[in-house]
Parts: structure tokens; sequence; C-alpha cells
């Protein structure tokens, strides 16, 4: 395994190897201890109430919550290999997409990127210390930790086989552990409710001064408009799970006909819900590619307003597009309608991220490393996922696709997709600033490569197999449709293997790799004026809060730039 | 006198608006919280007008309404400790809260009474219970499951809400909430308000409304 030497990558930029050119606040160890050896113990650890650590734990915690899902998703497309039974029987499949869905969504998803890279990021974003209510953030993370333990105890019982949907009137009457799988989320929706209000909170009141909210870098609107749709959504799928809950434990009908409810209603309400949570997925993922791209193409993001208006526009319009969800359903014409339109409104304010995005590269100076590669990724299999999510809320469309493996497609190439690659983009970006070492670039970028390669061979077939009417969630299909289930199978273990390449290549670099520099990527963004791994308080010197995160103007002055006071920067700027 | 703000705030306003924001925040999730039951029982109540009309006709207008008075006296006896505790009186404000608690008590007795008269009445939730066999209507069971719901939840509410005044009053007496800084005692009270305003919604909806809504 071969490293790069970073002194090649950024010639005239200084790097670790060359103390004598070290900006004084990169060098760990001078400036006090990094915020990784400011206390080893456990208790250290568990008791933290620093925002790095809790990101940290927060992402240690949603990798194994990936591992799951994964692995589940790799059985049920074994299963798949045949047209009759292959591994399991009809039961356990159902168990398993259900579980498969509820990991990968609320254990998983939810928080991999607001809650670990959030936490990690938005009060360095800031100029803060820490987010406004530390100790409620520690207790956000074990509320989540004990949700998650939950729901691997209602699997130990059997787990669920309702599908992640939970319709009633199935629900209501399944045989499977249906109330600890709902207790458990239920549980882990405090944790995103007090995450989202924490970030609120820190956003309002913990800028530094001088940092105004046209100067905050795109990552924290996106958290923003993220966190609003957490405080704001949560609480309704809560109060659901736990009607569903109170329904199955104790029966009291409060979805069943013959007792005056309606199982219709309990739709409305969870896709109140959960497609406004598709976007607590996507936003993030939006946010790191707003991070991402300005720092490797060296260019100013072509309109930060453009990036910053749309991040709301999806978090107000995405709470009226439910009803895209039950076109068949039986809701009425117009209602369907407009649900429709509202749904495409998402695809104008995505397309002008899409567009702001891909502008910025223009005359840029692009320097192709692992993070941008994922961000192409990333480009494609979004706009990908998003044309055909126009298509999707088409109705006439729609009542041909509908519980169909086009919908799984579409649903995947957005959220795994989107949300995937931008995820593994955020961990290849700010693995320096996290662990203070790089990784080999040359093993990342065959990650990344065979991530996106192994994801399109995984569901552009189940495209073409919902549009040739294969129905989801069933355990036997005719043979016709063998040949492409085949080939979504072995694209999903190539997406396995490669995940467990990016895994390795990462852990290696956390022993073996070479020690970061404050700034490794030449960015402009404030979280790269701290040490790299940043101290506890997270600056020896108040970053140049005068320049903004996307200035590529001017050129960087370097190791000077470290050196200078906030006022002299203000200054000249 | 001033108060030190926690090690990570710039000063101790800037801690103010933090906490009184997040509990804003809060509560915006908690209504939304209650919305998914108020969503149900509008839904409800529009397939079933007759059923949920005869449901409210079951339900004592009297205690209803002293459970109201109840929770807005008690609104009114928070917010004046807030302002007590500001004028640097920390014993009025403390009884104030005190008294806040046990009106909230008083509320819940009056609640319990109702459900033990419901029970007597043969009126369970989900339908079940003599009352409903010589009334068997889908909308009077789903009236009568969405009234123990949601006043339950709302008791729950009372409840916490009550276990934070107390230990906010353990605080004020112990001298750890300051008039210089008492802001944790008027975020507490801000909960405690919402407690009310959602009965003020439940009231009607479950009370005074037996000839429809319109």
């Amino acid at each position: 395994m071969t490293t790069i030497d970073a002194s090649a990558l950024f010639p005239g930029r200084a790097t670790g190897d060359d103390p004598a050119q070290e900006p004084a606040a990169a060098a760990p160890g001078q400036a006090g201890p990094s915020y990784l050896t400011d206390g080893t113990t456990v208790w250290s650890w568990i008791a933290t109430t620093d925002h790095k650590r809790i990101g940290v734990m927060y992402f240690v915690t949603t990798v194994f919550a990936l591992a799951m899902g994964g692995a589940f998703a790799l059985l049920l497309r074994a299963e798949h290999l045949t047209p009759t039974r292959t591994i399991v029987d009809a039961y356990t499949y159902n168990r398993l997409f259900t579980m498969h869905g509820i990991v990968m969504v609320w254990l998983f998803m939810i928080p991999s990127i607001p809650a670990a890279f959030g936490n990690f990021l938005l009060p360095m974003m800031l100029g803060a210390k820490d987010v406004a209510f530390p100790r409620l953030n520690l207790l956000s993370y074990y509320i989540y930790l004990v949700g998650s333990i939950w729901v691997l105890v209602a699997l130990w019982m059997g787990g669920c086989d309702t599908g992640w949907t939970f319709y009633t009137p199935y629900s209501a009457h399944s045989p499977s552990a249906v109330v600890p799988t709902v207790f458990g989320i239920f549980i882990v929706g405090w944790s995103t409710i007090l995450t989202g209000m924490n970030f609120i909170v820190t956003t309002h009141t913990m800028r530094a001064r001088g940092l105004g909210w046209f100067r905050m870098p795109l990552f924290v609107w996106a958290m923003y408009g993220t966190s609003i749709i957490q405080v704001l959504a949560t609480p309704v799928l809560a109060i659901s799970l736990a009607i569903v809950g109170v329904d199955h434990a104790l029966d009291w009908g409060l979805f069943d006909p013959a007792r005056g409810g309606d199982p219709v209603l309990y739709q409305h309400l969870f896709w109140f819900y959960s497609h406004p949570a598709v976007y607590i997925m996507i936003l993030p993922a939006m946010g790191v590619i707003s991070e991402v791209v300005p720092t490797f193409c060296h260019h100013n993001i072509s309109s930060y307003k453009a990036i910053a208006y749309s991040t709301l526009g999806i978090a107000f319009v995405g709470f009226g597009t439910w009803g895209h969800h039950m076109f068949v359903a039986g809701i009425s014409a117009f209602d369907a309608g407009a649900f429709g339109v509202l749904s495409m409104l998402v695809a104008i304010f995505s397309a002008i991220k899409v567009f702001t995005w891909v502008f910025t590269m223009r005359a840029g100076s692009i320097v192709l490393r692992t993070p941008l590669v994922y961000f192409f990724a990333f480009l494609f299999l979004f706009v990908f996922g998003g044309m055909t999510g126009v298509a999707v809320a088409t109705q006439s469309l729609d009542v041909h696709w509908h519980d169909t493996y086009f919908v799984v497609a579409h649903f995947h190439f957005i959220m795994v997709g989107g949300t995937l690659t931008a995820w593994l983009a955020a961990i290849h970006y700010w693995f320096p600033k996290v662990t203070g070492k790089m990784y080999s670039e040359r093993w990342a970028t065959l990650g990344a490569v065979l991530v996106f390669g192994g994801f399109f061979l995984t569901f552009f077939p189940q495209f073409l197999l919902g549009n040739a009417g294969m129905p989801r969630r069933y355990y036997d299909y005719d043979p016709v449709y063998q040949p492409l289930h085949v080939a979504s199978t072995i694209g999903a273990f190539i997406l396995g293997a490669a995940m467990l390449l990016v895994c390795i290549v990462l852990v290696v670099a956390i022993f073996t790799g070479e020690r970061a520099s404050a700034n490794p990527w030449d960015s402009r963004s404030y979280e790269w004026y701290a040490p790299s791994p940043p101290p506890k308080h997270n600056f020896d010197r108040e970053p140049a809060f005068g320049r903004g995160p996307y200035d590529y103007a001017e050129p960087f002055a370097g190791a000077a730039e470290f050196e200078a006071s906030p006022e002299a920067k203000a200054g000249t700027s | 006198m001033s108060v030190r703000a926690a090690a990570h705030f710039e000063d101790i306003e800037r801690q103010e608006q933090a906490a009184r924001l997040g509990m804003w925040v809060f509560l915006a999730s908690e209504i939304l919280f209650f919305a998914g039951l108020f969503a149900l029982y509008f839904a409800y109540r529009s397939e079933h007008p007759r059923g949920f009309d005869l449901g409210i006709a079951r339900n004592t207008i009297a205690w209803g309404s002293v459970n109201t008075a109840v929770l807005l006296v008690s609104s009114y006896t928070v917010a004046l400790a807030v302002h007590e505790l500001r004028r640097g009186k920390p014993v009025a404000a403390a009884w104030l809260v005190g008294v806040t608690v046990a009106l909230g008590l008083c509320f819940l007795c009056v609640k319990t009474g109702e459900y033990l008269e419901h029970f007597r009445e043969g009126i369970y939730p989900a339908g079940a219970g003599a009352f409903f066999a010589e009334n068997d209507e889908p909308g009077i069971k789903m009236f009568f499951t969405l009234y123990f719901c949601m006043t339950g939840l709302h008791a729950i509410h009372v409840i916490v809400g009550m276990g934070v005044l107390v230990a906010l009053l353990v605080r004020v007496l112990r001298g750890s909430i300051v008039p210089a800084a008492s802001y944790p005692l008027a975020v507490g009270a801000v909960y405690w308000h919402l407690v009310d305003v959602i009965w003020i919604f439940l009231w009607p909806l479950f009370y005074l409304t037996p000839g429809g809504l319109q």
C-alpha cells in the first residue's frame, strides 16, 4: 500500500515534512494536545461533551449500522439469485427486507452525515468552541445508541416483517416483533429531534463575531435546513409509530375501519414524516458536495445564494410532497395532481444546485482527488435518480411503476447513490482534519470507482426489472427476470467488496498514514484554519472571518494566513 | 450583579438566548407530536360526525371547564413566579411555583375522577366495555379511543411539566437560579404554558361541541 507524498501533490504548500514552513497552528503538540489526545481514558470518551468526539462516536456507530444493513442487503440479493427459494424462507425474507430498511434509514442514513459530520464540523465552521447544548448533545448520542440497541433486541426477538413503512392494518396484527421495533425507532427519533434543535440554536447563537449568515459555509446551511425537517417531521413519525405500537400491543384499533379508523390516514401521517426524511438524508449530502466542489476546483462557488436558498426551498417544499407515495391509495385526482406538481418543485431546487456545482467547475483549477471522484459519482447517480423521480411524480407513469423495482431503483439512486457517495466524499475530504493522517490516494480512488461501478450494476438492472413489471418485496419471481436479478446481485457483492476496501484503506491510513498538514487540500473554508486534528476548543487562533469560505480570487497566503491575527485579516480584506 | 456564562458561550446573554430559542424549537416539535393525533381527530370526526357528537355529549362540561380554569390559573401563577424572581423575590417565586405544581396535581385528580366515571359507565378505549354493546357505532368507539389517547398524552405532559417545575423550584430554593439570570425558570414556564395551550384545544374538541364543529 502506497501513500502519496503530500508535498508532491501540493507544490508550494507547506507540509508536515518541513517543520520550517509549517504554520505554527498546524503543529499538534506545540499548541496543546489535540482533541484525540486530550484525555485518553475510556471515561474521557464516553462522558465527553466535546462535539468532535461525539461526532466520532456517532460515526463509528453508524458504520456498524451500515455494515449490518449492508449484510441484510447482501442476503436479500443472494436470495434473488434464483426465482424460488435460494437461502432463506419467505418469512425470513420479509423480515430481512424490513430490517434492512429500518437499519439503513433510521440507524444509518438519518444520523450518517448530520449527526456524525454535522457534530464535528458545525461548531468549527461557525468559529464556536462547541454546540449550544453540549450535554444535551451527549445525551442525544446515548438516546440514539439505546434506540439502536433496542432495534437489535427486536431483531433478536424475531424481527419485524411489515416493511419499513409499517402499513396498517397488517402492522397491527403481524405475528412478528412489531412493538419493540417501533419502540426502538421511537427512541432514535428523539435523538434526531434533539440534535436538530441543538444545531438550529447553535447556528443562531454560536456564530463567531464577524460571521454573518451569508458568510457561513454552505454545509452549515444544509445542516440548518436538515435540522428544521428533523424538528418538525420526526415528531409526526413518533406519534404515528406510537399509535402502531399501541394498536399492536393493546389492540386499540386506531386505524381499524371496524372501529371508526382509516388505514389511509396512517399512510398520510407516515409519509408526512418519511418524505421529508429523504431530505434529511439528501440535504446534508448536498452540503458536503457544496464544500468539496469549491475546494477541489479552487474556485468560488458560482452562486452562494442559489445554494443557500435552494436548501431552504427543498426543506419547505419537502413538507408538501408526501401524497406522491399514495397515488394508488385512493386520493383524489386533484390531490394527486397537486402533490405531483409540488414534488416536481423539489427537482427544480435540486437542479439549481446541480447547475451551480457544475458551473463552479468551469474555469476552476481542478485537482482530481478522491472526494471529487465521489462527487462525479454523486452527480451521475443524483441526476439519474432525480430524473426518474420526476417521472414517478407523474401520476400516469407512477400507476405503472408503483410498488415495482423501478421505484426501488429510483430511491436507491437518490437516497443511497446520493447520500452514500456524498458520505464517502465527506469521509475522504475531512479524514485529514478528523484523524490528522493522510490516506493512500490511489487506493481510495480505486475504492471510489468500485463503489460507483458496484452501485450502478446493482440498481440499474432494477430499473429495467421494475419497468418490465417485477413487483417489489416479492419472494418468488418469474424466471424471465432472473438474468437481471443475477446482474443486480453481482453488483451488490462488488459494492460490498468495494465498501470493505474503502474501510481497509482508511483504517490502514489511521495507523500508517502520513501526518496531515492543517490544510492539505488548500481549502479556504474555516474548519481548515484549525490544526489537524484540532485541539479541544477547535482553534488556537480565531479564523480569518474577514474572508469568505470560498474566496479563491486572491492567492492563498499559505502559512501567513494562519499567522495573521483576526484584526489584521479584517483590515486586509 | 453579573453571572458567568458556560465556557463555550461568549456571555450570559447569548446563553440565555440559546436556552429560550432551544425551548421554542422544542415546543414546535411537541406541537407536531400532538398534531398527529389532532389529524386523526379531525379526519375521523368528519367521517363520523354523529358518533363524535354523541360521544361529546357523554362528557361532563363542568369537569372539563373546571380543569380549564385550573390550568389557566396555573399558567398565571407560573408567569407571576418568573416576574417575582426578576424583581428579586425568590421566596415569593418559589411559593408561586409551588402553587403551580399543586394546581397541576389538582388537574390530574379531576382527570382521574373523570376516567373512573367513564370506566364505571363501561367506557374503555378501543370500543371495549358494556357501553359500546348498546352503542355499537364505529364513530363513538373511535371518539372515546381518541379521548383516552389525547387526554392521556396530555396528562403525561402535565406530569412531565410538574417534574420540570419541581426541579426548578429546588434550584430557586438552593439559590442556583438568581434574579440576574432567571431565564431557566422562564424557559420552564414556557413549557408549562404549552401544556396549558394544548388543553385549550382539547377542551372544545372533547367537551364543548356536541352540536358539531360548524
